[in-house]
């Protein structure tokens, strides 16, 4: 059976790093080290531990990623959920990064599955990611000249 | 295309509309004054792309005293938004900001 209320979708990064694994795990889960990448925070490596990421705000968007932490399992996998936007038309998603050894490096795997009413999608991602928007607008608009 | 789609690509395909629409988006409610004064182009030009962005719904006005005030609608970039791509870009630029980080980490 549909259910045709809700729609999931998927965002899956794959890179490999030169580094020792315990590095990227300390890049993943120290809040000083996240910040440097990701966002600033205030993450602890506790499952149940809510905390947020803070991104710069934006017209019809505060800034700020609401999370919880679902798994750490060290050196493997840390899981969070990721929930951007206001109230009832937040975005619902869930990030999860595994880490394993490829060569002498590491592979890092991110994968981002988003829930939310079909019908606040599109809506939502607009005012979630405007400044992205302009970029591939351009590309679009090269590619039609 | 959608026409929904077609329009908005057509409303934002001029380079003197879309900078005013960005700038909109960037820095909020502002009148066509201070829209004209870093435009390069004459105050009735920017209120006609203003009027053509309006009917794209992708500018609101209000009016106040004898000045009119231009915010952007954000909401009216839904048909062009993807969530899936927008998320493959944050996390690629992100990415990078780690391998910089590993780096920065070694020494």
């Amino acid at each position: 059976m549909t259910d045709t209320a809700t729609e999931t979708r998927s965002v899956i990064l794959e890179r490999e790093f030169p580094h020792a694994l315990e590095k990227i795990w300390r890049a993943l889960t120290q809040p000083h080290l996240i910040a440097e990448w990701l966002l600033k925070n205030d993450f602890q490596p506790v499952v149940g531990h809510p905390f947020k990421l803070r991104g710069d705000p934006q017209p019809g968007w505060n800034g700020i990623i609401d999370c919880k932490v679902l798994v750490v399992e060290p050196n493997k996998t840390l899981s969070y959920t990721w929930v951007a936007g206001e109230a009832d038309l937040a975005i619902q998603s869930v990030v999860t990064f595994s880490v394993s050894p490829a060569g002498a490096g590491t592979l890092l795997r991110m994968e981002q599955t988003g829930f939310r009413p079909d019908q606040q999608r599109n809506y939502q991602g607009a005012k979630y990611g405007w400044a992205h928007f302009f970029g591939r607008l351009e590309q679009v608009l090269e590619k039609q000249v | 295309m959608s026409n929904a789609q077609d329009l908005l690509f057509r409303t934002l395909a001029d380079p003197t509309r879309r900078t005013s629409f960005e700038r909109l988006c960037r820095e909020g409610e502002q009148t066509v004054g201070a829209l004209t004064t870093r435009a390069k182009v004459s105050q009735p030009a920017v209120s006609k792309h203003l009027a053509v962005l309006k009917q794209a719904g992708l500018v609101r006005d209000r009016h106040e005293g004898r000045q009119t005030h231009y915010s952007a609608q954000l909401s009216a970039l839904a048909p062009l938004i993807d969530w899936t791509s927008q998320m493959t870009g944050f996390w690629q630029s992100r990415f990078d900001q780690l391998e910089d980080l590993l780096k920065r980490m070694d020494q």
